[in-house]
């Protein structure tokens, strides 16, 4: 049974995970509570994406327990289709579906998977375009839009499922310097209406002004959390401090 | 060489008849084709180790032998064990699943050509594999391969032309008697040839339509 603690959404516990052998997780146990934000930072191939993908199952942990809101999601009685509606997640490339229009996009999780009704769910959709800016997109297919634009309304995909959590995979790291602006805003938005979010991103200034925990993960372990004030100014690892500064240089402390 | 002085007024119905013929032979092996091969690469992609190699094993073995000997086959080998056909139905079996083979092979190009991350983001949704590749996958798949499957409608209309071989009335055969009863082979070949190009410039016309329609907005679809 999942030990029971106050306002934990989240729990990860001793969690790995190898391919051909090689660990890419090693032991990862973390929690997230209601309404947190925690941002993982860590340099490239190091894990961030699989542990994430782990958390909705869209990669299969080899060992550990993933609980969310008292529900294991690494249970094979678990039924990860109904697990995965409650957790939403937003890719480094958008992942629009391409043949869809904006609002299509945003409305076929409602139709498609909840089986809300259409005219429901295209109300649904609208608020949700509303609430990232793309009310006037509704009509436009991917391709027409800008990155920009891709992530807000993959946003707002996401959004309709009515998530209790959001996973973010990289989410600016495709986009033109110029564009990840408006995205960090909408993900701002986000921690401010209370919704709880994993973070992958590189993005400092809004790890620094939102979030309530950085994860700062290596070789697939966890070598140190805690408050992004704690890990920039007090970091209690020399290669905390060194991957800190040299992040910081290259995007910038104060940018989103 | 003369087309005046050939009776026309009896061979023009004949004519007639065998085009109608050819054409539903193609219509209806093409759709046949179609339902199969959309299954063979569902199987292919999707399924389990034994549907797997199943599914290979199909597309290789009528790829890889002619289409004539399949015909022949279904024709004069079933009969053996009791199954007996008309012409025209063991032409739709043979050039239709013939066909399932070769629409395999354009569905499964046309599916892999598609971002792994439409299949992540859509089961990152909560939708089963299946209906993902219903409303995702599939949808996507279905423009992509039309060029490739506008050529496979056309080679299966032309292919069909074999299967005056175990005796189907269709145009080629309607050509042959006509021919041999006239002994003017040059000229009905030609009208045939004729009336073959005819059709295959209209199906062509008729499916550059479609592709345009079927184009998303702001997507460059490579071909």
């Amino acid at each position: 049974m999942e030990p029971i603690e106050k306002n934990v959404l989240l729990r990860v516990r001793h969690l790995s995970k190898s391919y051909n052998k090689e660990p890419v997780l090693k032991d990862i146990s973390f929690k997230v509570k209601k309404g947190e934000t925690k941002v993982i930072i860590g340099p490239s191939g190091t894990g961030k994406s699989t542990l994430l993908r782990c958390l909705n199952r869209l990669t299969r942990p080899d060992s550990g327990q993933i609980w969310l809101d008292g529900v294991e999601v690494t249970s094979s009685k678990t039924n990860i289709n109904k697990i995965r509606q409650s957790i939403g997640m937003v890719f480094q490339d958008f992942n629009l579906f391409a043949h869809l229009t904006v609002l299509d996009n945003v409305r076929i999780g409602p139709t498609r998977v909840k089986k809300i009704p259409k005219r429901e769910a295209t109300e649904l959709a609208l608020d949700m375009l509303s609430r990232v800016g793309l009310v006037d997109k509704a009509g436009a297919y991917p391709a027409e839009l800008s990155g920009g634009q891709q992530q807000r309304a993959s946003i707002a995909r996401t959004l309709a499922m009515r998530p209790k959590l959001m996973l973010f995979d990289e989410p600016t790291s495709a986009l033109d310097p110029e564009l990840i602006g408006e995205v960090l805003i909408v993900m701002k938005n986000l921690v401010k209406s209370g919704m709880t979010m994993v973070v992958v991103s590189h993005e400092m200034g809004f790890a620094r002004s939102v979030c309530d925990e950085i994860i700062f993960v290596e070789k697939g372990v966890i070598v140190e959390q805690g408050p992004p004030d704690e890990l920039f100014l007090r970091p209690k690892h020399r290669r905390t401090k060194e991957f800190l500064s040299k992040i910081t240089e290259l995007y910038g402390k104060s940018e989103g | 060489m003369n087309f005046l002085t050939l009776d026309w007024k009896t061979i023009f119905p004949q004519l007639l008849k065998g085009t109608l013929t050819t054409l539903q032979l193609t219509a209806i092996a093409i759709s046949l084709g179609f339902v199969v091969g959309i299954l063979l690469t569902l199987g292919w992609l999707y399924g389990n180790k034994p549907i797997r190699i199943f599914c290979r094993g199909y597309v290789d073995l009528f790829r890889g032998t002619p289409l004539l000997l399949q015909l022949f086959i279904v024709y004069y080998g079933l009969p053996r064990y009791g199954i007996r056909f008309s012409p025209f139905v063991a032409a739709i079996l043979g050039l239709g699943l013939n066909s399932a083979a070769y629409q395999a092979e354009y569905f499964r190009g046309a599916i892999q050509s598609i971002s792994q991350g439409q299949m992540l983001a859509a089961r990152s949704l909560g939708m089963s594999e299946f209906k993902a590749i219903i409303h995702i996958i599939l949808p996507q798949a279905l423009r992509i391969v039309i060029p490739a499957w506008s050529n496979e409608l056309i080679y299966t209309l032309k292919y069909s032309s074999v299967a005056y071989m175990i005796g189907t009335t269709e145009l080629m055969f309607a050509g042959k008697i006509i021919a041999a009863k006239n002994f003017r082979f040059f000229e009905v070949f030609l009208v045939v040839a004729f009336i073959y190009l005819i059709v295959v410039l209209i199906i062509s016309h008729f499916l550059r339509m479609i592709e345009k329609r079927a184009k998303i907005p702001g997507l460059q679809m490579i071909s």
